[in-house]
């Protein structure tokens, strides 16, 4: 027992967590990491499918107590299954889940008057309260001059003032949390009267005009950015441009990276050879393990830029103004907006595309969203693409100056392809199964800000784990067994290893289905352990081609060599196109499953991404025949 | 009695851009009530003093975006056209 917690009143119980609650955009998330740093635990709420994130928060009492950062919301009366987690949480009514013990009221300083409407709310509850002034620097920039006391004396509970990307305030607003808790014995916290929606809205008013001394006229930076950004015209050219830069950048910014770990990876499988003495064994270590885990970590750079965008854009509110831009487009195919964010968030991963679906409040236009998502090309194709593309597309130099890439152009056009097809889906579904009410489209747009690497780093580095640990789990496991399969049982001496094996018999039988859209053994081979992920596939094929490889120089081969030398270019056209449609990942699987309570839909998902992969890796096939490639 | 600055009232979706009004009637049951409630939160209401700072690029020119106070909201023109405002 420390010394603080021996002289506390016998009556009071223990500090051990607190909660951070506020508007969307209020800047809780980038508090909470700067109070809680690396220390984050990120896990569901139990029964449902919001994200929970919490972290230790040291007091200066030397006490360590427990901070989540709840999701953002307007109001107690919940819209949205996020909301409704966080009026649970506050109210001690989610079951699993006990209620925080103080509450961190998080206020946008230069967005007073709305956020104290929630503000208002939370505290009404008469439980222990504390409001972090958040953002203050920002507010002064533009033009605004706050009096914190004025804002406590109104409200009745502590205000911080706080700066969470210059770390101004944690100290004190730690000590205030402290502080606030220990006050509950005294009787100290005012319940306040319960007001209604119209009446807090003019308390919030009154409020916050007293809070503001001054107020300069001064043009904010965000609305200058806006004439541009969201103009008419140049606004969809910059959001087309941006998002060409993105693709171009993930295609050829890492390819020294790339390279790099290749090389990393060669040196390791070269030391097993020299170290171990020939045999099954040591070809299990290096064919098996280490060239099929080896084939998909070096794609880690390329994951790495891609998220690195996407948070960027993210964290600077300029997805926010992506939404905006494309509303109508969406709204043509039957949806909004909201779900632009999901779908672009699908390119990195359609995992956490799906589960960030939940901020959009229609069900149909949530279902359709999350049964196109898979269609976005997300960042396991890469690898794929990367593969295929390497092989057989050779890097012409094209347009003006010859500054983009063939190679880039066909990965942009595999890209479009995806956006095409789910668009069709999409209007398809919206007149069919989730027919209903045209969905609306209501969003804050939250304030340009300067994206803050620390936050990226943290960002990046959950996203760049979550990556190696599929490698280093799923993956391994899939090539091992992978090796296994094709290893056993042994073929006869001059017989062809891969013909004798299980897995060759198991490819043969699909083989034979997916003989006419131009798919060889191989290949069949491949998208048996490829439904685990879709990355398997390079892993499999390079495992397959360093098996059949009678000599050492051959094994040392690229893959992209040996696909160069093995597959016809229509075949290899083909898989690229099979690839833009195939549902081959359990986790978008699983994660559909848990999203919409059931197997219906993601049996659907299945069946109608199947079905169209070998459509159009038909067609593909066809025509390359038909055009003579 | 006639005086130039006042302007009749209109429906949000026809307000120029940039010209400061105010809400003076909104029809609810135009509305799902979901979407009425989150207009409502975001302060959307009878009284609130707005301008229309954007409007969307392609065909329709929707959505729209909204400035109340220092906040900017994205809606559509099927919401602003429950929203009668007069101009200030």
């Amino acid at each position: 027992m420390t010394v603080v917690e021996a002289i506390r009143p016998a009556e009071t119980t223990r500090l051990q967590r607190a909660a951070l609650v506020g508007n969307p955009n209020a800047g809780k998330s980038a508090l909470f990491n700067a109070l809680t740093g690396a220390r984050q635990k990120i896990a569901n709420y139990p029964g449902v499918t919001v994200e929970r994130k919490a972290g230790r928060l040291p007091l200066p009492t030397g006490e360590t107590i427990e901070l989540t950062d709840l999701p953002g919301s307007y109001g107690l009366d919940a819209t949205s299954p996020d909301e409704e987690v966080t009026r649970r949480v506050i109210l001690g009514e989610l079951s699993g889940e006990a209620a925080p013990d103080v509450l961190i009221v998080v206020l946008d300083a230069s967005n007073l008057e709305q956020h104290l409407v929630f503000a208002q709310e939370v505290i009404a509850l008469g439980r222990p309260c504390v409001v972090a002034l958040n953002m203050i620097d920002l507010a002064e920039r533009d033009g605004l001059t706050l009096d914190p006391a004025a804002l406590a004396q109104a409200l009745g509970v502590p205000v911080i003032p706080t700066v969470a990307v210059r770390r101004r305030g944690l100290t004190e607003l730690a000590e205030a949390i402290a502080e606030a808790h220990a006050r509950v014995g005294a009787g100290s916290v005012h319940p306040r009267a319960h007001l209604d929606m119209a009446e807090r809205r003019m308390e919030a008013h009154a409020i916050a005009g007293a809070a503001i001394i001054s107020e300069s006229a001064k043009h904010r930076l965000h609305s200058r950015l806006d004439q541009v950004l969201l103009h008419p015209w140049l606004g969809p050219i910059i959001l087309f441009a941006l998002l060409f830069v993105v693709f171009q950048a993930v295609f050829s910014w890492a390819k020294p990276f790339q390279d790099g770990l290749q090389g990393v990876v060669d040196l390791i499988i070269g030391f097993v050879k020299g170290e171990m003495p020939a045999g099954l064994l040591r070809d299990f270590i290096t064919d098996g393990a280490l060239s099929g885990v080896g084939a998909v970590v070096v794609f880690l750079p390329q994951i790495i830029i891609l998220f690195f965008f996407i948070l960027s854009l993210e964290a600077s509110g300029y997805m926010a103004r992506a939404a905006f831009l494309m509303d109508r487009l969406m709204a043509g195919v039957g949806l909004s907006g909201r779900s632009f964010i999901p779908l672009l968030s699908s390119f990195a991963c359609a995992v956490p595309g799906i589960m960030a679906t939940r901020s959009i409040t229609d069900p149909k236009d949530r279902l359709t969203t999350i049964l196109i998502a898979p269609l976005m090309t997300c960042s396991a194709r890469l690898p794929v693409y990367g593969v295929i593309i390497a092989a057989v597309i050779p890097n012409t130099p094209m347009g003006p100056g010859g500054i983009i890439g063939l190679q880039g152009l066909v990965l942009f056009a595999l890209y479009v392809a995806g956006i095409v097809g789910a668009m069709v889906v999409a209007l398809l579904l919206r007149g069919t199964i989730t027919k209903g009410k045209a969905s609306g489209f209501i969003m804050e747009m939250p304030k340009y800000q300067m994206p803050r690497g620390r936050d990226l780093a943290l960002g990046l580095f959950q996203r760049a784990w979550i990556f190696l640990r599929r490698a280093g789990t799923i993956i391994f496991q899939v090539a091992v067994i992978l090796w296994l399969l094709l290893n056993f049982p042994r073929a006869e001496p001059g017989k062809d290893q891969v013909d004798a094996s299980f897995a060759g018999h198991i490819a043969n039988g699909l083989a034979v289905v997916v003989k006419p859209i131009g798919f060889n053994r191989d290949i069949a081979l491949a998208l048996i352990p490829s439904m685990a992920a879709r990355e398997v596939a390079v892993s499999s094929l390079a495992t397959t081609y360093a098996v059949s490889s009678s000599d050492e120089e051959k094994t040392d081969e690229a893959l992209s060599a040996q696909l160069k030398k093995n597959w016809p270019l229509p075949t290899a056209l083909a898989f690229l196109a099979w690839f833009v449609f195939a549902p081959q990942c359990m986790s978008t699987i699983a994660v559909t499953r848990r999203e919409t309570n059931g197997w219906k839909w993601p049996s659907f998902m299945l069946a109608y991404l199947f079905g169209l992969a070998y459509l159009f890796a038909g067609i593909t096939y066809w025509s390359a025949l038909a055009f003579g490639l | 009695m006639h005086s130039v600055t006042t302007l009749p009232p209109i429906t949000l979706d026809n307000l120029p851009l940039e010209t400061p009004a105010r809400i003076l009637a909104v029809d609810w049951s135009a509305l799902v009530a979901e979407e009425a409630q989150r207009l409502r939160a975001l302060g959307l209401d009878v009284g609130a003093r707005i301008s229309v700072s954007h409007r969307g690029v392609w065909a329709g020119r929707d959505p729209l975006a909204i400035t109340i106070g220092r906040m900017t909201v994205a809606l559509r023109r099927v919401h602003a056209k429950a929203m009668t405002v007069e101009a200030i």
